[in-house]
């Protein structure tokens, strides 16, 4: 493109007579995925995107007619989309937070896992934006947010809060992979301009080595006061409210606890997924799975205490428009939904993930399942009982969704998966050069650490 | 700067629901098919609240007719994220169409359940589509809409006050309707002028505001119906 211009044709040719950067043959495996496709990944991608288009139908017709093809209604202005909003947000603290936190705390055991955490957050971020957008009665006019934003708007504090995430998580993304695009362009075999472009020179001296791990380390730092904020804010939307059961100032930390929450448990379905199908058992053991499904354990003692605490005080506090709202989730319309979300938060995760025998992976995946569908209606709970119940007495609403939301919803996951999938046929979703690293230092790093730790026993 | 507000005196309303009908007219609120309505997709500014009180045998509906209550601290217009709800200097919550990008939070926002939704395209059958109010503009779908105290109708008295080089009067600018109950029910002028007809039926011991523990300050006012002392 820029062959005229010799510098930059010397710089090349420097680069291309390098010598390739040296790949471990025991990690061949991590790199099979991108160098060999077979024909099932056609077909679930087909499947998929078969599902994708079904969503874009459903969408035109929204469009077409208007937001009267949903089940939305007079006073309940808000469903399932916005559920869907706050769930997928949520799902977003899996990768970033979770990593950013395990890569602080050098956890060694986090080497193989964080790549397909913070892929998640990325990719998730879009969906919990689409649904915004799906949720809009004018979306040709969304960028009057830009154009003439209100700074007093709870939604408008989402929209910076998001965008800075969705910046941060990005650049948090990219920069651990820098070293295996690296690898790739040496070795893949194929899309070499394009991997050239993305690996920035990196040539594996001690120097980049250096850089890299300091911005690392930055990026973990600013990315978990950024992750916090995004769901705290995120609750706000309800909070600053003056209607029942959504004024709560609980609402901030009780969101980040469910995020984090429904985070982890994405994780480990798509780490259950990813050892079975690229056959990586050797990567993503079931020592990771025992470990994050303490970490979820944790989260779901957690997220139950907040609840606890959430719905004690308003039935303690005894306000007659809080107890409206109380009621229709615990014995009325809402009760079905309220009590499943019980059952699958914290009686079902809780006692498998409680005994170590059954915290295996098939143990922790099952947990996980759980968790997604009692975290969407934890969301699906906040959000209609208030509307459905307004202070003065207009009849009340009552809600189901339309086909159109559902084939909505159902697109937005398989285009997940797929926008997932795709990520893994062109990198690594393990990290190969973190491994290796784990491998030539990690140990004595830790056994440095531990001995750190104890009395001195020789002079 | 005069404070628009209104009185209802409930004594006096029979909820005949003159007001509601005169309103969906001027303003052209659409119509709303029976099939829709059902499914709770009705678009009403002034609609009729039934509040039942006591218990049988003691059991009555208090019937109120609530327009947008005009907030002098509103919550709707804080949420919005782009500025398409505000309040202007006479105190009265606006809705600009154009810029609403339909996000429904004032309607969630409103505690009073005051702000409606364009679900579909506006449709007026037959004949309607010929008794459209000129002066109003007709909202696209997609919007939220809500009273306006009858803008147009304060916009077409100040140019008339202007052209008779007379300032406005009481009782020259009145919302629809005020100015077809036939009770004579409704009150409305100038809150901020103390010797106008409303503001001192507000100062009324009968005046009352609704969910007045919120904070809000609307500035629809009701006088509530009292014992029946044979009188009057």
């Amino acid at each position: 493109m820029a062959s005229s211009a010799i510098p930059n044709l010397s710089a090349r040719i420097e680069e291309d007579s390098r010598p390739l950067l040296p790949m471990a043959p025991e990690d061949e495996a991590l790199l099979r995925p991108i160098t060999a496709t077979r024909p099932s990944f056609y077909y679930l991608a087909m499947a998929l995107l078969g599902i994708t288009s079904f969503g874009l139908i459903a969408w035109s017709i929204q469009l077409r007619y208007g937001l009267g093809t949903t089940g939305m209604n007079v006073p309940v202005y808000w469903g399932v989309y916005i559920t869907n909003f706050v769930f997928f947000i949520g799902i977003s603290h899996a990768g970033t937070l979770i990593s950013a936190i395990l890569r602080l705390c050098h956890a060694e055991w986090r080497r193989s896992i964080t790549r397909a955490a913070e892929v998640i957050t990325v990719l998730v971020l879009f969906f919990g934006v689409g649904s915004i957008i799906m949720d809009l009665g004018r979306p040709d006019r969304m960028l009057n947010v830009l154009r003439t934003p209100n700074f007093r708007s709870p939604l408008l504090w989402d929209v910076c809060s998001i965008s800075v995430y969705l910046a941060a998580s990005t650049l948090y993304l990219y920069l651990p992979l820098i070293p295996d695009i690296a690898l790739l362009r040496d070795h893949a075999g194929r899309f070499h301009r394009f991997y050239r472009a993305l690996a920035l020179g990196w040539s594996g001296t001690e120097r980049q080595k250096k850089i890299l791990n300091r911005a690392i380390a930055v990026m973990a730092v600013v990315v978990i006061p950024i992750a916090v904020s995004v769901h705290t804010v995120v609750s706000w939307v309800f909070a600053m409210t003056v209607q029942p059961m959504w004024h709560s100032a609980i609402f901030g930390p009780y969101f980040v606890v469910g995020a984090i929450f429904s985070g982890i448990a994405a994780i480990i379905i798509a780490m259950a997924l990813i050892r079975r199908i690229y056959f990586l058992d050797a990567y993503l053991k079931p020592v990771h799975f025992n470990n994050l499904g303490l970490l979820l354990l944790v989260m779901a003692l957690l997220w139950f205490y907040f609840t606890f605490a959430e719905y004690l005080t308003t039935f303690y506090g005894n306000d007659p428009t809080h107890l409206v709202v109380f009621y229709s989730k615990l014995t009325g319309r809402y009760a079905p939904a309220f009590w499943t979300m019980l059952v699958t938060c914290f009686v079902i995760p809780v006692s498998i993930l409680a005994r170590a025998r059954t915290r295996t992976v098939t143990g922790t995946v099952i947990a996980s399942i759980s968790i997604q569908i009692g975290m969407w209606l934890e969301r699906f709970t906040i959000v209609v009982p208030t509307l459905s119940e307004p202070r003065l007495p207009w009849p009340k609403g009552a809600y189901l969704p339309t086909l159109i939301e559902i084939v909505i919803t159902l697109a937005f996951c398989a285009t997940f998966i797929f926008l997932y999938m795709l990520f893994t046929r062109f990198f690594p979703i393990v990290s190969i050069w973190e491994v290796q690293e784990g491998r030539e230092h990690g140990i004595s790093e830790v056994t440095e650490r531990v001995n750190s730790y104890m009395p001195a026993t020789h002079s | 700067m005069p404070r628009w507000g209104m009185v209802i005196d409930l004594a006096k309303c029979t909820a005949c629901q003159a007001c509601v009908v005169a309103c969906q007219s001027e303003n052209n609120v659409p119509c709303v098919e029976p099939s829709e309505a059902a499914r709770g997709r009705i678009l009403a500014w002034l609609s009729i609240l039934a509040e039942p009180e006591g218990e049988y045998p003691a059991f009555r509906l208090r019937l109120l007719p609530v327009p947008c209550v005009h907030c002098d601290e509103p919550p709707c217009i804080r949420v919005c994220p782009v500025g398409a709800t505000d309040i202007n200097a006479e105190g009265t919550v606006r809705q600009t169409f154009a810029r609403c990008i339909g996000c429904r939070y004032c309607t969630n926002a409103c505690p009073y359940t005051r702000r409606g939704f364009n679900w579909y395209r506006p449709e007026f059958p037959g004949d309607l589509n010929q008794a459209l109010n000129p002066d109003v503009s007709v909202r696209p779908k997609g919007v939220v809409e809500k009273c306006t105290l009858c803008h147009h109708r304060l916009q077409r008295a100040k140019e008339i006050a202007r052209a008779e080089n007379r300032p406005l009067a009481e009782g020259d600018y009145l919302p629809a309707c005020v100015e077809v109950c036939p009770a004579g029910a409704m009150y409305f002028g100038d809150l901020a002028d103390e010797t106008s007809a409303v503001s001192r039926q507000a100062r009324s011991p009968r005046a009352f505001r609704l969910l007045e523990e919120l904070g809000t300050k609307p500035k629809v006012i009701y006088l509530a119906k009292g014992e029946w002392h044979g009188g009057e």
